[in-house]
């Protein structure tokens, strides 16, 4: 146990999905780390572009001198290393499957989401069903679930979780737009009261103002690009 | 042991990497399976049914299970047959595998077809883009067999898969030697370690019909 527990940092970014799930593995399994926190709309620093030369992105895990980059990744080496309180199904059919969301909420939502940020005015309603069509694919997948892993939290409810509510949302919220309206999607909308009162996710959401301003320049560079 | 080998069906197209890398781990794993080619860009009703989302092969249905993603399939594979496994026990190699197979679908496809056949800022750069990514790989596999080790594994039959059963065969179609054998001796070590091994080589394309149809795919890019 000692020998895990020696040497866990986190180098990672306080408005970054991808960094804070990788928090919510590591409170939930109890595992002490060191955090270093980059400002990635600034500047990458000099350790960063060192521990991840192939994408220079956070989060990126050090554990025992083993470098881990992608947040997927890293969610399932803390699963198999730390093994209590375990994040991922046993069955490789329900494993799979787990990993089919997550890969669709990173890719799939988050490029369609982050679109919908930037379109005018007269684009907006096409935009918000797109993004809508895909939600209600996960609307169906935590129907009569607590959470997607069950009666407790899961890999899949960190990946969602740390994009959806506490990330995209607040650049919806900061454009006017309710996304994810409670007569629509009433699964999710309980999902998101369940999860909120989970003890290390709740330490693990961005301050809702400092993080819709972040996402508003986001949008900005965007659109500069 | 019968429970696992009943109803294994394989939804493919010939020239898809993505396909074939599955057939690879079927076939080294020595599962039967149903094979049902897909005849791309006409896509059967059980494709749409089985994939609704992507509309993609593979596809693989184990006992009404439907499993979708080629790493993820893989990956299935792995954990339902177990003999000859193709992924490392050990979390952190584990890891690296599945971050190496990930680069090479995402960033060295993108540089080494799309890109490169765009070459929007000319083509000595594209082929330097694309040949700085495939650097991080000859590393990998320096000094090594496979990157599995001694036998192939997952890495080996995405990689593989993709570059030189794929990628390789536009690049020679358009007149590229991406992967000289004095740039790249490892990786060109490999390739004939790769070419050596049984269950892989009942999965490469024919070449000339590969090499023909990326160079059409190549075309239809350019113009668009």
């Amino acid at each position: 146990m000692a020998e895990k527990e020696e040497g866990v940092k986190l180098i990672g970014s306080w408005a970054s999905p991808f960094s804070r799930r990788v928090e919510m593995a590591l409170k939930l399994k109890g595992v002490p780390y060191d955090y270093l926190d980059e400002d990635y709309l600034v500047v990458k620093s000099p350790l960063l572009l060192q521990l991840n030369p192939v994408y220079k992105k956070v989060p990126v895990l050090v554990h025992n001198g083993k470098i881990l980059p992608e947040s997927q990744l890293i969610l399932e080496y803390i699963d198999q290393t730390w093994t209590n309180n375990p994040i991922l199904p046993q069955d490789p059919y329900e494993k799979a499957m787990a990993r089919f969301w997550a890969k669709f909420v990173d890719e799939q939502v988050t490029l369609i989401g982050l679109r919908s940020l930037v379109k005018s005015e007269k684009r907006i309603d096409v935009a918000i069903e797109e993004v809508r069509e895909l939600i209600m694919l996960l609307e169906n997948q935590i129907t009569e679930k607590k959470f997607f892993g069950g009666e407790t939290i899961g890999f899949l409810d960190m990946v969602v979780g740390s994009m959806i509510p506490f990330c995209l949302a607040r650049g919806w919220e900061g454009m006017g737009i309710d996304m994810i309206p409670e007569e629509k999607f009433p699964e999710l909308n309980r999902w998101i009261k369940n999860l909120k009162e989970i003890e290390i996710v709740k330490e693990c959401i961005p301050d809702r103002e400092k993080h819709i301003e972040h996402m508003m320049k986001i949008v900005g560079r965007i659109k500069a690009a | 042991m019968t429970e696992k080998e009943e109803s294994v069906k394989l939804l493919g197209f010939w020239a898809s990497p993505f396909s074939r890398r599955v057939e690879m781990a079927l076939k080294l794993k020595g599962v039967p399976y149903e094979y049902l080619e897909e005849d791309l860009p006409n896509k059967t009703p059980l494709l749409l049914e089985l994939n609704p989302l992507h509309k993609k092969v593979p596809v693989l249905v184990h006992n009404d299970k439907i499993l979708l993603e080629s790493h993820l399939i893989l990956e299935y594979i792995d954990q339902t047959w177990k003999n000859n496994p193709i992924l490392p026990q050990d979390p952190y190699e584990k890891a690296m595998a599945r971050f190496w197979a990930k680069f090479i679908d995402e960033q060295i496809l993108t540089l080494g077809f799309r890109s490169l056949v765009k070459a929007e800022k000319g083509r000595e750069v594209a082929i330097e883009e694309t040949r700085e990514m495939l650097t991080f790989l000859e590393k990998e596999v320096t000094g090594k067999d496979f990157f599995g080790g001694k036998t192939i594994g997952f890495l080996d039959m995405i990689a593989g898969s993709m570059i030189p059963f794929c990628l390789a065969r536009l690049w020679e179609g358009i007149g590229i030697d991406m992967i000289p054998g004095e740039k790249f001796p490892e990786l060109n070590r490999w390739i004939k370690n790769l070419e050596e091994v049984e269950a892989v080589r009942g999965c490469i394309p024919p070449r000339d019909k590969q090499i023909e149809r990326m160079t059409k795919i190549a075309e239809t890019i350019k113009s668009a």
